[in-house]
């Protein structure tokens, strides 16, 4: 092999090993038909397994020629985590769709496809890279929300998924090439140098490049105004896929919105940092507000998600490394809380239905209060609580605020998870206090599902008794970005 | 004004007259024709900018195979035109906001000639032993080769979940079983039943 073919491979290599275990579980599918339905399975977490070794033994730092695509340090830990949450999202849907007869091969195969879709943009450099690596994962998430295509509402929430997703798409892609006039570049780093010497009407253009972009990023994120989908969608997918969608994309956003905004443009912070502070303090308000009138779980677990990226944007507009540090926090702990609530929702929904109303929780406790226990710790945790995971993200993204002098944003911000504690009060009250609505028999749900919701409620706790290891791993990761 | 100028000039008339004809004719064929009409008179004005290797492409590909498809399609439908007139003038106001939109947009560009924007640099002229496909096959397959390749992963998927969205397996659907009937024996098929003769009374 040629020098440079090897040098080209080195970089790629994670890419490559899940690009060759998309093929190889596209083929195992089709031709092993139902006897797939465990194959499928088992490649999927070997392609996982096999890209985590080489993320880790390669080295942290490379790009290919012109530096559209970069390996660093951020890269390797997000990835590593989407591996990780990605082979959880596995094992959560494998006893889901085998209840409701639909585990065939595409399930995996899309998983794998929005994976790589996710790693190409952790690891992009450049607006082409990470434009299609967007394409790449939405397209597969679209598709993983019709997936079970006979449902009138899962095709609905695609339908409506697939429409404003292509135009956010749309809003991208004219804010990229808005830039790209104004700099004539597309690598980032080449981006940031050419804004180092602005004049005339380039500055404008790419200002106003910058606003298609932040309405590309909050629709990603599902923050207010560009939230609509979310609901829907987490309500009218199969839980599988909305537990897909509800956390492991969130690192795709988190790289999205650093990559283009932190790497790119940061001569123009001042223009993004307003504009994301803006929709992030919408998001606070809107979210928490509106999720207090659901009697859907599905749903108010949406519009709980909406308050909580509002947090995350919130660490990025506050500006500085210690923001955008409390920003990757919240989104890795937001991650952890959310797939322990959406695992919960699949233990809890039996064969043929969905748990989608609060009544499937009522007195949870009775039915099995080791699961009621959990469920305690994820809901205290997504309030804020002490010493759950919850209340360190929040606390950090507070501090940062504060240290930036935007004390206004602070006090909204921390009144509105006051009000958003009501409605997570109120699943524990459903759980502890009420009696079952139903007669149904104790839950007795496959041990590896067991173990695996037990694991990531507990690291909930974990992480929030001992939150300096996360932090250090976050501050050692953006350190090669910002610094 | 030199040859190149008038043969512009005559091009760019030509495309903006059948663009408005793909818009405006009644039968659909005719529209379709006007598209190929437009696309060829495109592709001599991509010719007049040294950019040989797309202006063939565009004739091949888009003329060649995706109208041809069209018109099939088109000729093959039978679409009833009233109908799909029948919105105009709820979506007359619209319209207007967007032709003013776009001739906003144009006046834009002649002041941003102006304002010294990279876009608005002079045409480099290459040698004429310049390749223009070399240079598009260099940047595709060595320059961009990552992007190239993830581009391909994603008409992939699009296979997949195409197929996974529209195929269905109706139950009762007849389909051959090759290998069944390869393997099949006389004796699955032929029963040999001795039927006692009549005798005559």
């Amino acid at each position: 092999m040629s020098n440079e073919l090897v040098q080209f491979l080195s970089v790629v290599a994670p890419e490559a090993i899940v690009g060759t275990g998309i093929c190889v579980v596209l083929l195992a599918g089709l031709f092993a038909g139902d006897r797939a339905r465990d194959a499928t399975y088992l490649l999927s977490m070997v392609t996982l397994v096999a890209a985590a070794w080489v993320t880790g033994s390669a080295a942290p730092n490379g790009s290919l020629t012109g530096g559209a695509f970069v390996v660093d340090s951020l890269s390797v830990v997000l990835k590593m985590f989407a591996y990780a949450a990605v082979a959880a999202v596995l094992v959560y849907a494998r006893a889901y769709l085998v209840g409701r007869r639909m585990d065939r091969s595409e399930f995996h195969l899309l998983v794998l496809f929005a994976l790589l879709g996710i790693m190409v943009m952790v690891s992009a450099g450049s607006f082409l890279v990470m434009y299609l690596g967007l394409e790449t994962l939405s397209l597969a998430l679209y598709a993983m929300v019709a997936v079970e295509r006979d449902a009138p509402m899962g095709a609905e929430a695609a339908i409506k998924y697939f429409v404003l997703g292509a135009i956010a798409s749309g809003c991208l892609l004219y804010g990229i090439s808005l830039i790209y006039g104004a700099t004539g570049a597309l690598n980032f780093t080449d981006v940031a140098a050419a804004l180092q010497t602005t004049t005339g009407a380039r500055p404008l253009a790419a200002a106003v490049g910058i606003g298609f972009l932040v309405v590309g990023i909050a629709f990603k994120f599902g923050a207010v105004p560009f939230h609509t989908w979310l609901p829907d969608v987490y309500q009218g997918a199969p839980a599988c896929t909305t537990l897909f969608v509800a956390t492991v994309p969130k690192i795709a956003a988190f790289s999205l919105a650093l990559r283009m905004l932190g790497d790119g443009l940061d001569v123009l912070a001042s223009d993004w940092r307003f504009l994301l502070g803006a929709v992030a303090i919408v998001s606070v308000v809107v979210g928490n507000l509106i999720a207090i009138a659901q009697t859907s779980i599905r749903r108010m677990l949406a519009y709980s998600t909406v308050g909580h990226v509002g947090f995350i944007l919130l660490g990025f507009a506050s500006g500085g490394a210690e923001g955008i540090n409390a920003a990757l926090f919240y989104t890795l702990v937001y991650i952890v809380m959310t797939m322990a609530a959406f695992g919960l929702v699949i233990l809890l929904s039996p064969a043929g239905q969905e748990a989608d109303a609060f009544d499937d929780l009522r007195g949870l406790n009775q039915r099995s209060p080791w699961f009621a226990f959990l469920m305690l710790l994820v809901m205290v945790s997504m309030i804020g609580v002490p010493p759950l995971a919850g209340f360190w993200a929040k606390w950090w993204v507070l501090s940062a605020l504060l240290d930036a002098g935007q004390l206004s944003l602070a006090i909204v911000a921390v009144l509105f998870s006051v009000v958003g504690a009501f409605y997570y009060l109120r699943v524990i009250w459903l759980m502890y206090f009420e009696p079952p609505a139903m007669t149904g028999a104790r839950m007795a749900p496959e041990l590896d599902l067991r173990l695996l919701l037990s694991v990531n409620a507990l690291l909930v706790l974990g992480l929030g008794v001992f939150p300096g290891n996360l932090l250090r791993l976050c501050a050692r990761a953006l350190g090669a970005v910002s610094g | 004004m030199g040859i190149v100028d008038v043969i512009f000039g005559f091009n760019a008339l030509v495309l903006v007259a059948s663009a408005i004809g793909v818009i405006s004719s009644r039968n659909t064929v005719y529209a379709a024709l006007f598209l190929v009409l437009s696309f060829v008179t495109s592709s001599i004005l991509w010719l007049l900018i040294e950019a040989e290797f797309l202006a063939i492409v565009l004739v091949l590909v888009y003329v060649g195979a995706v109208m041809v498809l069209f018109l099939f399609v088109v000729m093959m439908l039978d679409v009833e035109v009233a109908a799909v007139r029948e919105g105009f003038t709820r979506y007359a106001p619209f319209g207007v906001i967007m032709a003013g939109i776009v001739v906003f947009e144009l006046l834009t560009l002649f002041w941003a000639r102006a304002s010294g924007l990279p876009i608005a640099a002079e045409l480099v002229r290459r040698a004429p032993d310049a390749s223009n496909t070399r240079e598009i096959g260099v940047a595709l397959y060595t320059n961009h080769v990552f992007e190239f390749e993830l581009a391909a992963f994603i008409l992939l998927l699009a296979i997949v979940a195409a197929i996974m969205l529209t195929l269905r397996s109706r139950p009762g659907l007849k389909a051959q079983d090759v290998a069944a009937q390869v393997k099949v024996r006389r004796e699955d098929r032929v029963r040999i039943v001795k039927v006692p003769a009549e005798r005559g009374e």
